[in-house]
């Protein structure tokens, strides 16, 4: 139905305009006066009177509906007191055969009957869903229809109407980040039942696949294979090696680009740089794997150090790389920022550019400065692709970068790659290690918005 | 008894770009006085303030022409540097510019950068005796660690007097330095520069005719690019030989 119900409603919308419009013209003619809104707002109205409810109807019954065939026909079956998961297998059996999949059971009578049933009450649903749905918005658009006269201001309703519009569309994104949140929430309560949470928080061990042995393994051993400290420690290694390379590099190149390039070369320059944020985070994983890596390698080797071939610094250099633009950017943004005449004090003091620029300039711009640090560290923690291609799988407690060492986002996608059971702790420890790095990100954004956000009051 | 001519301004010209903004120049400017520059808006009194201590270098497109000597001394030449220039000249702008650090630090900002004090209670002597020559010392000396964007704006305009000084400058260039002001806290300022001037020479720039004629000795007027008369202030307010400036001083146009 999904198609025609639609297409019906954009010709209903369309028909309410125009009656909406000629409606307004008429009143303009006959009363020889001008309406208090423009035609095509009484034409918007009326399309709105037709709609609105109309969609609102027609999720209502998208939602039910499902609920109400199904049990309309498993009604004979409820009643014959048949096991309720037996039941829904026998559904899903029905749905199977009426969809034209062959299974072993599909020529059963009941099967058949049941089929014939479902297609039957379906049918029902769709034209009276469709005569519902049309006659209700009919009435409501002859309510709006009749309301339309000399003193009726319909400008004044289609504004709400657009401003509740703006606010659903808002809500949606509030909504979703909060249902992240709550299905987060839900595994990482249910995995946190069967693992001891200050043994997540700060066991040294992490293992998961050790707690697939369910027979050899007893309860202590499977709290044992769930210590997310090497992956903490991981993750904060590589950031930090990420943040070692993007802070100067990113920092000096915001400096040169606000305050010594010349306008040609800052806007040939800028969008190279930018281009960097641009790149898949997959090539960034290529290029660590495939150059850094070895080159890391063979000069680890030539002064004598026993370089692994997947090491946190090859990912971390190849990480910090990739977050020079993030500094940069938000740096040269605060920095050029700094109002110009703070510039002018200084320099009618006898300051050298240099001067001016580490007196002056950088303390006034570091709280945002600070700020896009703290942004850039928490792209650093929540980075994947190049660690999962460049830091190694095993977990690690170690400090030493040259050595595999291993992250939590790269521990949950090792965790859901491929086929899982998920009711097993192994899978379910992937939503506390989501959940984790969630409030930690959270966390660091927050800092960094309250950093950005009190700078820019100093100004104004 | 007129004093020593200090700043000597021989056919200055300058260019932004395409567009002249100062035509011919020549300027004498004496040594202990304070010396007025007037003329409507756009009329190049700014840029030719800014061209005393060099600000217009910042400027990528702005050419300078003619000679512009302080005691002698061409401050265009080769070999002046101009960090040493900007020590000696001084500067006091339009909207107070405290830098956003402590009342002290921003006194102490022209001494450490040029190594005038050699250890830290030569520093503090520097910045109480600025302080006080510009009047606000005790007004701030309980809170010299407090920032200097707290203080009010007439209070944050003398702490960029007294930043100004605190290098011992010979000439004090002053760009509207009461514009953003209120009546009470411009009534000071104007008290503070007439001890100054005991010290240095002091050019301001003012939109007010007023404040012109209340402080300065001698008076420029601008027009269009071309500094039309220069005299005593007197004469400019009273008895001024071009039309222009009659037309000016008496509110006729501008």
């Amino acid at each position: 139905m999904g198609l025609i119900t639609f297409f019906l409603l954009v010709l209903f919308a369309i028909t309410s305009f125009y009656l909406g419009y000629f409606r307004s013209n008429r009143v303009r003619v006959i009363e020889k006066q001008r309406p208090f809104s423009l035609d095509k707002y009484y034409g918007y109205y009326l399309a709105i009177w037709s709609v609105v409810p109309a969609v609102i109807i027609l999720f209502a019954i998208l939602i039910f509906d499902g609920f109400i065939v199904k049990n309309y026909v498993l009604s004979e079956f409820y009643s014959q007191g048949i096991d309720q998961s037996e039941i829904s297998l026998l559904f899903t059996q029905i749905e199977n055969t009426r969809n034209g999949i062959k299974l072993f059971n599909s020529e059963d009578e009941i099967i058949v009957n049941a089929v014939n049933k479902l297609n039957y009450i379906e049918g029902i649903f769709e034209i009276t869903s469709i005569i519902t749905v049309f006659s209700v918005s009919s009435l409501f658009l002859l309510y709006g229809y009749r309301k339309i006269n000399l003193n009726f201001d319909a400008r004044l309703i289609v504004e709400k109407f657009i401003l509740i519009g703006f606010f659903l569309c808002s809500l949606i994104a509030i909504l979703v980040t909060v249902g992240i949140i709550f299905s987060l929430l839900y595994e990482t309560v249910r995995f946190f039942s069967q693992v001891p949470i200050l043994d997540f928080l700060f066991g040294t061990n992490w293992s998961p696949q050790r707690a697939f042995v369910r027979d050899a393994a007893d309860a202590a051993d499977i709290e044992n294979a769930f210590g997310a400290v090497p992956l903490f420690s991981g993750t904060f290694l590589i950031a930090f090696i990420a943040m070692c390379v993007s802070i100067p590099v990113g920092l000096l190149t915001a400096i040169y680009m606000s305050e010594y390039a010349k306008s040609s070369v800052r806007n040939t320059a800028k969008p190279i740089i930018e281009i960097l944020a641009g790149i898949p985070t997959v090539v960034y994983g290529f290029f660590a794997v495939i150059t850094i890596a070895p080159f890391i390698r063979s000069l680890g080797g030539s002064i004598g150090l026993d370089v692994s071939s997947e090491s946190a610094l090859a990912a971390g250099l190849v990480m910090g790389i990739m977050i020079i633009p993030f500094v940069s950017s938000l740096s040269d943004d605060v920095i050029s920022s700094v109002p110009q005449s703070l510039r002018e004090g200084s320099y009618a003091m006898g300051a050298t550019k240099s001067e001016t620029i580490k007196k002056v300039i950088i303390p006034a711009a570091l709280p945002g400065i600070i700020g896009s640090f703290l942004l850039a560290v928490s792209r650093a923690i929540g980075e994947t692709m190049i660690v999962v291609m460049a830091a190694g799988l095993v977990a690690n407690l170690t400090a030493n970068p040259l050595e595999a060492s291993t992250t939590i986002t790269t521990q949950i996608v090792v965790i859901l790659i491929g086929d899982q059971e998920f009711d097993s702790p192994k899978t379910m420890s992937a939503f506390a290690l989501g959940l984790t790095l969630f409030v930690m990100t959270l966390i660091l954004n927050f800092i960094a918005l309250r950093v950005v956000k009190k700078y820019t009051e100093k100004y104004e | 008894m007129e004093n020593k001519v200090k700043v000597c301004v021989e056919n200055l010209n300058v260019h932004y770009g395409e567009k002249q903004a100062l035509f011919d120049v020549c300027m004498d400017i004496n040594q202990n006085e304070i010396t007025a520059l007037i003329g409507p808006s756009g009329c190049g009194k700014s840029t030719f303030l800014r061209c005393l201590n060099r600000m217009n270098d910042v400027i990528d497109i702005c050419k300078v022409e003619g000679s512009i000597k302080i005691d002698g001394q061409n401050i265009y030449d080769k070999d002046i540097q101009v960090e040493k220039l900007r020590e000696r000249v001084g500067m006091v702008f339009q909207k107070p510019n405290p830098f956003p650090k402590s009342i002290f630090e921003n006194v102490a900002y022209g001494p450490r950068i040029h190594g005038l004090a050699k250890d830290k209670t030569e520093l503090e002597e520097i910045v109480h005796t600025s302080l006080k020559k510009a009047a606000i010392f005790d007004e701030v000396k309980d809170r010299l660690d407090e920032t200097g964007t707290s203080l009010s704006g007439g209070q944050q305009q003398r702490l960029c007097i007294a930043r100004a000084i605190s290098v011992n400058p010979d000439v004090i260039l002053m760009d509207e330095p009461c514009s953003a002001l209120d009546p009470i806290a411009t009534a000071k300022i104007e008290a503070l520069m007439e001890d100054l001037k005991k010290e240095y020479t002091i050019i301001i720039v003012t939109h007010s005719m007023q404040q012109a004629a209340r402080v300065s000795k001698k008076t420029g007027f601008f027009h269009l690019g071309n500094l039309i008369e220069v005299n005593d202030t007197e004469t400019i307010f009273s008895t001024p030989a071009n039309d222009k400036t009659l037309d000016y001083v008496t509110g006729r146009f501008g």
